[in-house]
């Protein structure tokens, strides 16, 4: 008989907000030495009340309308129990009866073709802890700078059939996330829990699921996911074990998944509305608020780049991320050529990053002083590969264009009375390349032209010399 | 009354139950599970009595939690011949000029009531909750105690307003509490099943109190509020449940009481909870796990809720043809100390007087031994009434 996997995706993403969900420390970045982005409130000190964040609400209707969802226009946060040492009020503050989006789907693409995801729901919820264990000393040390940060979680209909549907499910919302300043979506930042069962193709039965908790890398998903399936299969057709409606691990070293707790030893979570937090109303003037600010979609911005006639292949490198998608939308409005623009992102931000170890995403330079570099270049103040140097020392030196210019005595070249010079001195030096080329052999004009090019120390205008050098060589 | 306060350090000024924080002073809200916490910061009502130039007292004792009748299980109590309630007492002896307290379920009227002292627990949502040792987040509320009326007054102006470190925070800056309707004129309803309820002595103020007012032109009529006993059994139940969640954070771990006891993390909570926690909060925190626990949030947790809006729809009717409800604010004149056993059914009990506005929110003042309770933010007109009757008492 031949089986299909039914796969559906708990995802948890951190939201990218100055502050936490709940109070006003903190921020998404859970960077910094231990418990230094903590305060009274997300410490879970008595007394302290929690007041939420808009901002968080506007990003989970934002990745609620990005997925398709219903809106609800009436929302509530719940309090979620149960002890664990991440977690400093011994509860969690999430959403249970009222999620906040509800009824939405996705569309993910595969090589076996498109095929549409529905999402149950979107809620908000804070991030507990984080325990560091300590086996030197035996010990466990809390670190509370995630707790309270914001998540969102996605809840995905039952409707993977294959671990490379989750892959591109997952790649998917993190562009659209990362692109519509929702989550950074950072390693870490995405975490999954994943059911599966099986069952016979064609039938509409569900199998006994498993739930595989708290998976953070795509690839240690995908392995726990056939790994999982393999093992289902193994239990239905072989008989190898009998499946149980539990929870498991995957670890990662072993490559294998590992029971938690199974139905008998469930939590009972004991669910009910925050009362310190009042049920927040969306309104319609709210709802299309949030519709009129987001942030053009990687399908509009494609659309956008082509209408300016950049390539597919440039469209595709800038819409990876949204900080260059910026970048090229601040630097074109400064007045440069959108084509030039985007290779001067591309081309050469990303060569000089790359020559340094570092990827387009960590690329940061402001719009004004690339255009200012651009400008210089193209009006020929200096040549492209002066240009480059000036780029760099930018992006490493936090130079100044035109400090480093003046500095360092670029743009020089561009007058052309000392080119000239430097041409008549190279003519003079090298008689026999000037013999050599006067008498027909024309490959000798590259050496001298890079006779120039050197005492020019590589800051000359191509353009420039070789106009030059002919104009020089005709009088000989 | 000493054994009633932990902490006093000046006379004249106001006292903070101990379910209040107040920074620099040990806050253990009458339980060894918080013995030696001092909290980071003082609740926004201090702050605000502080900014105002009003010198905190002290801390008056509260039972554990703010959980039993009247203080009298709280950590380290001596026994007493009858229970009072460490604020009111302090009050009407004029150690203190004021005192803070938090209305849970009704310890501070029934303690007002019993020494003769005025306490009005606010509309819900009025005084910041900032700073209070939480239990039942939905009705509790910050009141005030005084000897009369008038320092009631004075002191809620100064404590009661919007701050947006509390969710519930009502949006009005400020209330001025000299805008009620004048009590001559007003009609007011006597509660007949809380009426009904009472001992024959709790009856006799509640009739003689009503004639003082028909004497001033206050209509006063007997009214029904049928649902006040389903009230009474909403109210604990969200007490319960609330509570439950909100002394789960005690664990040993972070502060106050670690048991010594232990050889892993379950047995520091467990040990550090039996031995923190008193016999009333322990069952406070099974019941309150059972109404939330799955097979009975929808037949218990979710129907109180239900109870909880039937019963404002109830009492807003009444505040249609009502200025104010009155009735007795407990049972008895007098309370004795008894086993800590009984201490639920017995809070249970008296909560029949007394839950009505912690579960809808609205006003309740204690004033001459006897409880007004009026429609939300009408809290001058029980003002009012309270001073008219203490204007028409002139010692």
């Amino acid at each position: 008989m031949k089986y299909e996997a039914v796969i559906g995706l708990e995802t948890h993403v951190e939201l990218a907000t100055k502050s936490k969900i709940f109070c006003a420390c903190g921020g998404h970045s859970t960077k910094g030495e231990p418990n230094t982005r903590v305060c009274p409130a997300c410490a879970g000190m008595p007394g302290m009340l929690p007041v939420t964040n808009k901002r968080v609400v506007e990003l989970a209707m934002r990745a609620g309308i990005l997925l398709n969802c219903d809106i609800s226009r009436y929302t509530t946060f719940d309090k979620k129990s149960y002890y664990y040492p991440d977690l400093p009020c011994s509860y969690q503050i999430t959403q249970w009866f009222h999620p906040i989006c509800r009824n939405g789907s996705v569309e993910v693409t595969t090589k076996d073709g498109t095929r549409t995801i529905g999402i149950k729901q979107i809620h908000m919820e804070e991030d507990a802890g984080k325990l560091v264990h300590d086996d030197w000393t035996e010990t466990t040390l809390v670190d509370f700078n995630r707790t309270s940060v914001p998540l969102i979680e996605i809840v995905s209909k039952p409707d993977f059939r294959t671990a490379d549907e989750v892959m591109a499910y997952l790649e998917k919302l993190k562009t659209m996330f990362r692109f519509a300043n929702i989550s950074e979506c950072e390693e870490g930042a995405m975490r999954c829990d994943v059911n599966i069962s099986i069952r016979p193709e064609g039938s509409e039965e569900l199998g006994v699921r498993t739930e595989i908790k708290n998976m953070s890398s795509l690839s240690s998903i995908r392995r726990a996911i056939q790994y999982e399936t393999a093992r289902h299969l193994d239990a239905v057709e072989r008989g190898t074990e009998t499946l149980v409606q539990e929870t498991r691990r995957w670890d990662d070293v072993k490559g294998r998944t590992f029971s938690m707790r199974n139905k008998e030893t469930a939590a009972d979570y004991r669910y009910f509305p925050d009362p310190n937090l009042m049920p927040i109303l969306i309104g319609d003037d709210w709802l299309q608020r949030v519709r009129d600010t987001m942030p053009a979609s990687v399908e509009e911005k494609t659309a956008e780049y082509q209408s300016k006639g950049l390539s597919e292949k440039e469209i595709a490198s800038l819409t990876s991320e949204r900080a260059l998608c910026d970048l090229f939308d601040a630097v074109t409005a400064l007045g440069r050529d959108p084509k030039d623009t985007a290779s001067w992102i591309l081309t050469e931000c990303g060569g000089i990053l790359r020559k340094h170890g570092q990827v387009m995403s960590e690329l940061q330079i402001t719009p004004e002083r690339l255009s200012r570099i651009m400008e210089k270049v193209s009006g020929n103040e200096i040549n492209r590969a002066a240009g480059r140097k000036v780029l760099e020392a930018v992006l490493y030196e936090d130079a100044d264009p035109d400090a480093y210019c003046e500095a360092h005595n670029l743009g020089a070249q561009g007058d052309a009375d000392a080119v000239r010079q430097v041409v008549l001195k190279v003519l003079d030096a090298t008689p026999n390349a000037v013999k050599d080329y006067l008498g027909g052999k024309k490959k000798a004009f590259q050496a001298l032209f890079g006779g120039c090019m050197k005492e020019l120390k590589g800051n000359g205008d191509p353009q420039v010399i070789r106009a030059l050098l002919e104009e020089e060589l005709s009088k000989r | 009354m000493g054994q009633f306060v932990t902490e006093i350090k000046s006379g004249g000024g106001i006292a903070v139950d101990d379910t209040i924080q107040v920074k620099g002073y040990e806050t253990k809200a009458g339980s060894r599970i918080l013995e030696g916490f001092r909290p980071l910061f003082s609740a926004e009502a201090v702050e605000r009595l502080e900014r105002a130039g009003y010198d905190i007292a002290g801390k008056s004792a509260v039972g554990e939690f703010g959980l039993d009748l009247l203080g009298e299980f709280a950590y380290g109590a001596e026994t007493c011949d009858t229970l009072r309630g460490a604020a009111a007492e302090l009050v009407a002896a004029g150690t203190v000029k004021g005192a803070l307290c938090v209305d849970l379920n009704g310890t501070p009227r029934r303690a007002a009531a019993l020494s003769g002292v005025d306490f009005l627990k606010p509309t819900y949502g009025t005084v910041s909750r900032y700073g209070v040792i939480p239990c039942a987040c939905s009705g509790e509320q910050i009141g005030v105690a005084a000897k009369t009326a008038g320092g009631v007054r004075e002191l809620l102006r100064v404590v009661a307003g919007h701050d947006p470190k509390d969710g519930t925070s009502l949006p009005a800056e400020t209330y001025d509490y000299h805008d009620g309707k004048a009590a001559p004129g007003m009609r007011v309803g006597i509660v007949k099943e809380l009426y009904g309820a009472a001992s024959d002595e709790q009856k006799a103020r509640v009739t003689a109190c009503a004639e003082r007012l028909r004497g001033m032109g206050v209509a006063v009529d007997e009214i029904a509020l049928p649902l006040a006993d389903a009230a009474r059994t909403a109210w604990n139940l969200c007490l319960c449940a609330e509570t439950c969640n909100n002394v789960s954070r005690y664990d040993g771990v972070k502060f106050g009481y670690r048991s010594p006891d232990y050889r892993n993390i379950d047995e520091l909570y467990v040990n550090s909870r039996t031995e923190g926690l008193n016999f009333l909060t322990k069952f406070v925190i099974l019941y309150g796990s059972d109404v939330l626990s799955k097979g009975r949030y929808f037949t218990c947790y979710d129907k109180a809720l239900k109870v909880r809006r039937l019963v404002a729809e109830q009492v807003k009717a009444l505040f249609k043809d009502y200025d104010a409800l009155l009735c007795p604010a407990c049972s008895e004149t007098e309370y004795r100390p008894y086993d800590i056993k009984d201490a639920f059914m017995t809070v249970f009990a008296e909560s029949l007087f007394t839950a009505v506005p912690n579960l809808t929110g609205i006003p309740a003042m204690v004033s001459g031994g006897v409880q007004f309770m009026a429609d939300a933010l009408r809290d001058s007109d029980l003002l009012n009434l309270a001073e008219a009757l203490e204007g028409g008492n002139a010692s």
